[in-house]
C-alpha cells in the first residue's frame, strides 16, 4: 500500500515543498528513508517508530520504504518526522489517506509521541500558502509564528495522535488566529541612553547613524565606553516595518535562535574577533546564514575591529555594498539578506593610549600596521568616524543627557523626512545612496559646497571620503529639518571624517 | 606612471650627455659588486673612479668583465634617454646648467641626477636647502618634530630634502608638503620605484608636489650601499643637515658624517637622556653639533640670524568670538570635542567651530581627534 503525505524542506531561507511517499509490501522488516537525507531526518525512523507504538498505533512488521521527492534536494533536520509518522499510518491503513492531500505537515516527534518545535516555521507556512496548501499542522509552539502568514490555514497540534483525529475528522483543529499585522514596538531591554554620562559628541555620531543609516566607527582606549554605546544603538532605530519584521523573523526562526510570534526589536549582533569568513557572513552545507544577516535590519558592532581576520573582514565587502551575500556551496548557491548598520570599535593605536603622545609606545610601523588592518573594503564604507576619551572627572559628575526615548523620536522624524525624499526609489536612507546620487540628491547651498571644495584641497579628503561626508551632512540636516544642506552640516559633517590614507598617519 | 606626468617630461627632454647617462647605467650594472664597499667614504671614493678603473676595481676578470665591457660600449643613448622619459623622468648630469652645484663637493658625485619635475628641481634647488633626516622607528615625540620642522621650513621657503625611509623622513616630507610642498625626496633605488612600499602614496604626492631624486636610473631597485650613498647626496645638497632622533649607529648619523666632512652644518634635536632613540643626536651635540628645537632655531643656522621666519599665523584676534574661545580653549589643552562641549548644543557648534578653524589654517586634528593649533 502506497501512501503520500506533503511537508516542506528548508533551503536557505525558503522552504520547498517535499512529498514523502511511504510504501508497504511484505518482506523482512525494515525501514529505509531514501532521496537525500541527512542524519537528522534518517534518524526519523528511531522516532517514528517509537512514537507510533507511545501514541497506541501499530508499526507494521513488514519492508517500509519511504521517498522523499525531489530527489536532488538535500533534506535536512527533523521536520519530516511527522510526515513520515502520517505516511506510515496511511500506507498501514491505520487512518484514512485522502484528508492528507489537504493537509501538509512539519513537526518533529519524541519518543512520547508528542510534536516538539523545529526551526523555520515561518518559511514553512509561506512555503504552504505559495504552493497552495489548505491547512498545516505545526507543533503548538510555533502556531502564533506560522499564522503570521496570509492564506493558509494553521492547526496547532501538542501529539500524534491530536493529529490523527484532527485529520480524520473526529476532532476539530485547533486552528491558531491570524496575527495582527501591527508591529508592536519593542525595545525591551536594550539599555537606555538616559543612563550615558557625557560624550555628547558621540551621542552626536550616534543619532546620525542612526538617523541615516551610517556605519559608524568607534575608536578610543579599552574602558572608554565604546560597547556601552554601540548595545544602546538599537534603542533608538525607529521601529521594524512590518515586511522588516517578517524578514528578521524568517531568518531567526530558520536559524533556531527564536520561537513564536512576530519579532519586532531591531536585532543587534556582536560577533567575537575570532569568527570566521563563514561564520560572519554565512556558510557551511547546507549554507546557514551568518551574523550578517542575523544582524539584517539591525547592527551588527565589530569590538576591536583590527582583531578579527582578514578573511572575515574581506568577506564583509559584498554584504556592505550590497545588502545581500550569495554564499555558493557544491553547485547550489543561496542569497542571504544582510542590510545592517555597522558599528565598528577600536583602539587608536595597539597600546591602546594614542591620544596621548607621552603614554603612546607605538612606532610608526605599529601604527601602520594597525592602520592597515582597518582600511580595506570596510573603512570605504564607514560614514562616520568618532573619537572616545575617557571622561574627565567633572563630567562624571554631569546629569545623563538624554533618553533613548527623545533620540528616537527624533531619528524617526529624520527617517520620514528621507522616506518622503526617496520616494519610490526603494531606498531608505541617507546611508544607502551610492556616491554619485548622494550628490545630487544633498541639495548643497554654495557655502556648504565652498567648505567641502576648501577640505579637499587641504587633502582633508579623498574623494571618496568626500561622497561620505555629503552623506553624512545630508542626514545631519535631515535632523535639523532642513531642505537644503547647509555650510553648518557640512562643517559638522566634516568633524566625523576620516582622514585619507595619506602618509604617516598624522603624528 | 600617470599620462600627466608623462607629457610633462616629455616636454623637457634629457639634458644629460651620453657620457654621463651611460655612466649612470654603469654603476647600475655594477650595483651588485659596489656592495663589497661598505663605509661611505670609500664609496664615494670608489665612485669617483673613472669608467674603466670603476669596471676593473670591482667586476671580477672573466666573462662578467667582458659582458659588462661589451654592453658599455654599445651603451645607447638615446634609448636611455626614451627609457627615462617613459618612465615620466628627467635627467640633468654634471656638466648640465640645471645640476645642482652643491653635489661637485662630493668626491664622486652622481654623473646623473634622475628628477621627477625639471621645473621643480630648480626652484628646490635656487634656495638653501635644509636635511632632516633621523630614525625609521622613530617615537611620537620624534614624528611631531620633524613634521613641525618640516612644515616650518618649507613655509619659509626652505628646502627639506630627506630620504623617504620611515619615521622621521616621512615626516619630514609630509610636515612640508602640508606647507607648500618644498620638498625633495632622494632615493636609494630609481625615483620612480616607491621605496619602503608603504610609503607609496607619500611618493605619489611626492611626485605630484614635491621632488623625487635618484643617482640610479628608472626602475633601479635599492641595495645595501644604496642607503649610504643616498645619504651622502643628501649630506651633499643641504647646507644644514638636521637629526631627529637616532640610535647609536643609526643610517641618519652617516649623513651627519658626511655633512660635517664636506663642512656643511650638523644640528641634532636633543631628547631625554636616557632615550635610545637620543644615543645618537645627543652625542652629536657632544661633539660639537648645534642644538636645534625648532624651525626658527633652523632658520638662523641655514640663512642668518633673524633672515627668515616661517610667515607669521593668522591672528586669532581677527576671529570672530565664538571661534576665538574655541581656539583659546585648544590651546590651553581642551583639545577634543569631548573636552570642550558638555551639552549636545554645545557639541554641534563645537563641531562646527573646531571644522572651520581647521579649514582656515589655525587647527589642525591629530592623532586619537585631538585637535592642535599650527605653528
Amino acid at each position: 500500500m502506497l501512501a503520500r503525505v506533503t511537508t516542506f524542506a528548508i533551503d536557505g531561507l525558503e522552504s520547498r515543498r517535499v512529498s514523502i511517499e511511504v510504501d508497504i509490501r511484505s518482506g523482512l522488516p525494515a525501514f529505509r528513508v531514501v532521496g537525500l537525507a541527512d542524519t537528522a531526518v534518517r534518524e526519523a525512523r528511531e522516532r517514528v517508530r517509537a512514537a507510533l507504538l507511545n501514541s497506541d498505533f501499530q508499526f507494521p512488521s513488514k519492508r517500509i520504504t519511504a521517498n522523499l521527492a525531489p530527489a536532488y534536494l538535500p533534506k535536512v533536520g527533523p521536520g519530516f518526522d511527522l510526515g513520515l509518522a502520517l505516511g506510515v499510518l496511511a500506507a498501514s491503513e491505520q487512518m484514512p489517506s485522502e484528508p492528507l492531500a489537504e493537509w501538509a505537515l512539519f513537526g518533529e516527534l519524541s519518543l512520547g509521541g508528542q510534536i516538539r518545535p523545529c526551526s523555520g516555521t515561518l518559511a514553512v507556512a509561506e512555503g504552504a500558502a505559495a504552493s497552495g496548501i489548505a491547512g498545516l499542522v505545526v507543533p503548538v509552539e510555533r502556531a502564533r509564528e506560522a499564522a503570521l502568514v496570509a492564506g493558509v490555514r494553521v492547526a496547532a497540534a501538542g501529539t500524534l495522535r491530536e493529529v490523527v483525529e484532527v485529520l480524520d475528522g473526529t476532532r476539530a483543529p485547533t486552528v491558531a488566529a491570524p496575527s495582527s499585522p501591527a508591529v508592536e514596538p519593542d525595545t525591551g531591554d536594550v539599555p537606555d541612553f538616559g543612563e550615558v554620562i557625557g560624550q555628547p559628541d558621540a551621542l552626536e555620531a550616534i543619532e546620525i547613524a542612526a538617523a541615516g543609516g551610517h556605519n559608524l566607527l568607534l575608536e578610543g582606549p579599552p574602558g572608554v565606553g565604546k560597547t556601552m554605546l554601540a548595545r544602546r544603538l538599537p534603542g533608538i532605530l525607529p521601529p521594524l516595518a512590518r515586511d522588516e519584521a517578517l524578514a528578521v523573523t524568517r531568518i531567526y526562526s530558520v536559524v533556531g535562535l527564536h520561537g513564536g510570534g512576530l519579532l519586532s526589536r531591531r536585532p543587534f549582533r556582536a560577533p567575537h574577533h575570532t569568527i570566521s569568513a563563514a561564520g560572519l557572513v554565512g556558510g557551511g552545507s547546507p549554507p546557514a546564514p551568518g551574523e550578517a544577516s542575523l544582524a539584517h535590519h539591525g547592527v551588527l558592532f565589530l569590538d576591536e575591529l583590527s582583531e578579527f581576520g582578514r578573511a572575515a573582514l574581506e568577506a564583509l565587502r559584498q554584504p556592505l555594498e550590497e545588502g545581500w551575500v550569495s554564499i555558493v556551496r557544491g553547485q547550489r548557491s543561496r542569497r542571504f539578506p544582510t542590510r545592517f548598520t555597522l558599528v565598528a570599535a577600536t583602539n587608536p593605536c595597539p597600546c591602546g593610549f594614542a591620544p596621548d603622545p607621552r603614554r603612546c609606545e607605538c612606532s610608526e610601523a605599529d601604527l601602520a600596521r594597525h592602520q592597515r588592518r582597518l582600511s580595506g573594503p570596510l573603512l570605504d564604507r564607514i560614514d562616520l568616524r568618532c573619537t572616545l576619551e575617557r571622561p574627565r572627572p567633572s563630567e562624571l559628575a554631569r546629569a545623563p543627557a538624554e533618553t533613548s526615548e527623545s533620540l528616537r523620536a527624533r531619528v524617526i522624524v529624520a527617517r520620514e523626512r528621507q522616506l518622503r525624499r526617496f520616494g519610490d526609489d526603494g531606498l531608505r536612507c541617507n546611508g544607502q545612496l551610492d556616491a554619485r546620487a548622494a550628490r545630487g540628491r544633498a541639495d548643497l547651498t554654495g557655502a556648504a559646497e565652498r567648505a567641502l571644495t576648501d577640505a579637499y584641497e587641504r587633502h582633508y579628503l579623498s574623494a571618496r571620503g568626500m561622497d561620505r561626508v555629503v552623506r553624512v551632512a545630508r542626514t545631519i540636516a535631515d535632523l535639523a529639518g532642513s531642505d537644503r544642506t547647509e555650510s553648518d552640516h557640512v562643517l559638522r559633517a566634516l568633524a566625523f571624517r576620516q582622514d585619507p590614507a595619506v602618509e604617516p598617519a598624522a603624528a | 606612471m600617470s599620462a600627466a606626468l608623462a607629457t610633462a617630461a616629455e616636454s623637457a627632454p634629457v639634458t644629460a650627455c651620453a657620457r654621463c647617462l651611460r655612466r649612470a647605467w654603469l654603476v647600475e650594472a655594477l650595483a651588485d659588486h659596489l656592495e663589497r664597499v661598505s663605509r661611505v667614504d670609500a664609496l664615494d671614493a670608489t665612485l669617483a673612479l673613472s669608467d674603466a678603473a670603476l669596471t676593473a676595481a670591482l667586476a671580477p676578470a672573466g666573462p662578467s668583465r667582458r659582458r659588462l665591457r661589451t654592453g658599455y660600449q654599445r651603451f645607447d643613448a638615446e634609448s636611455a634617454a626614451a627609457t627615462t622619459r617613459a618612465a615620466g623622468l628627467h635627467a640633468v648630469c654634471r656638466h648640465d646648467g640645471g645640476y645642482p652645484t652643491p653635489l661637485h663637493d662630493l668626491a664622486g658625485p652622481p654623473a646623473v641626477l634622475f628628477a621627477s619635475n625639471p621645473r621643480r628641481l630648480g626652484e628646490l634647488t635656487g634656495e638653501p636647502l635644509v636635511a632632516v633626516v633621523g630614525a625609521r622607528r622613530a617615537s611620537a615625540y620624534g614624528l611631531r618634530i620633524a613634521r613641525d620642522l618640516g612644515r616650518g621650513l618649507s613655509a619659509a621657503g626652505v628646502t627639506v630634502v630627506s630620504g623617504l625611509a620611515l619615521g622621521v623622513d616621512s615626516a619630514a616630507h609630509s610636515g612640508a608638503l602640508e606647507a607648500g610642498g618644498r620638498t625633495i625626496a632622494v632615493l636609494g633605488g630609481g625615483a620612480d620605484v616607491p621605496y619602503p612600499r608603504t610609503k607609496r602614496a607619500l611618493h605619489a604626492r611626492l611626485l605630484r608636489e614635491g621632488l623625487v631624486v635618484s643617482e640610479l636610473p628608472p626602475g633601479a631597485s635599492v641595495r645595501r650601499w644604496s642607503f649610504p650613498a643616498r645619504n651622502r647626496i643628501i649630506a651633499a645638497l643641504a647646507r644644514v643637515t638636521v637629526v631627529v632622533e637616532a640610535a647609536d649607529r643609526s643610517g641618519a648619523l652617516i649623513t651627519a658624517r658626511v655633512a660635517r666632512e664636506l663642512g656643511r652644518d650638523v644640528a641634532a634635536v636633543p631628547g631625554e637622556a636616557t632615550a635610545r632613540l637620543a644615543a645618537g643626536t645627543n652625542a652629536l651635540i657632544r661633539d660639537g653639533a648645534h642644538l636645534v628645537t625648532s624651525a626658527q632655531d633652523v632658520l638662523d643656522l641655514a640663512c642668518g640670524v633673524g633672515v627668515r621666519s616661517p610667515p607669521a599665523l593668522p591672528d586669532p584676534e581677527s576671529l570672530e568670538p565664538r571661534l576665538r574661545y574655541v581656539y583659546a580653549a585648544v590651546q590651553a589643552g581642551r583639545d577634543s570635542p569631548g573636552a570642550l562641549a558638555a551639552t549636545r548644543e554645545e557639541a554641534r557648534a563645537v563641531l562646527v567651530a573646531l571644522t572651520e578653524l581647521e579649514l582656515r589654517g589655525f587647527l589642525r586634528r591629530g592623532r586619537g581627534g585631538r585637535y592642535e593649533p599650527c605653528g
